[in-house]
């Protein structure tokens, strides 16, 4: 079987190529791509720390239940808003979209 | 190596090359079907770490759900047949350098401190027996029963909100 090890590197590899996206994107969309890429690698750690303790808890598997659930929010909520500035502005381009910024 | 390694080893490959092309495709409809199957090489992983109910999980939200939201969301904002659009900007430069010191500092400071814990950690995933989905719903019926009634409360509000958001207004 794989160590633990092995897992935490996968994540932090995921949460690092999503850090990347969000550094160089400039799309909304690819944004919140990176945001579900980041989330992802946490549920790897929080999935592989559930079953390699040494007294294994299903805890973690529940925690990252409620971290699916809320990345479902954020992407329905974050499609909507991008849905919405793209109907006012015609691109989602985010370092375009400076309407508040004075 | 035995199998397991040698399937952790190849979903995780494809996990991550997936990932890879989903922040560096300049096309932003190729990069949400890679996304797709960077999700899917997860749900492998967490089958791989004895998670079944997560990975089925994990198959129906985000390659079902999210997934598909991304790509409609993309259809409706792109001119896709139209002009070349430039989507990266020009800070990979920047970027690059940035991702890297930061996978640097956590290999450094997070995984490599869990090699030596070697009493905390077992050296193979606790086995998946046919109590675990019952386990897992204990857990959230009965000591989790808050956050799991909140998480309904979210994802309707989010709903309402999503909803209201897109709306066109007609005046």
């Amino acid at each position: 079987m794989p160590p633990l090890t092995w897992y935490l590197y996968v994540s932090a590899a995921l949460f690092c190529l999503g850090l990347f996206g969000m550094m160089t994107r400039r799309n909304a969309i690819a944004l919140l791509m990176s945001i579900e890429l980041m989330l992802n690698a946490a549920n790897i750690n929080l999935v592989a720390f559930s079953a390699y303790l040494a007294t294994p808890r299903l805890v973690g598997q529940v925690f990252a239940l409620f971290v699916i659930a809320v990345a479902a929010a954020e992407a329905a909520v974050g499609l909507a808003i991008v849905i919405n500035v793209y109907r006012t502005v015609r691109h989602i381009n985010a370092d375009e979209i400076n309407m508040m910024k004075w | 190596m035995t199998g397991y390694q040698f399937a952790f080893i190849a979903v995780s490959a494809v996990t991550i090359v997936c990932g890879a092309l989903v922040v560096t495709l300049p096309n932003i409809l190729r990069s949400a079907l890679f996304l797709a199957f960077t999700f899917l090489g997860v749900a492998g992983l967490y089958v791989l770490a004895n998670a079944e109910f997560l990975a089925a999980m994990q198959v129906l939200i985000y390659v079902g759900a999210i997934t598909v939201l991304i790509m409609f969301a993309i259809v409706l904002t792109q001119q896709l047949m139209g002009a070349k659009i430039r989507h990266s900007s020009r800070m990979w430069w920047i970027g690059g350098p940035v991702a890297a010191l930061a996978f640097a500092f956590l290999v450094k400071s997070f995984v490599r401190p869990f090699q030596a814990a070697g009493d905390l950690v077992a050296s193979e995933p606790a086995a998946a027996g046919p109590g675990t989905l019952q386990e897992i719903a204990r857990l959230l019926l009965q000591p989790y029963v808050l956050p799991f009634e909140l998480a309904s409360l979210i994802l309707l509000a989010a709903l309402v909100g999503a909803i209201v958001i897109a709306k066109e207004d007609k005046d």
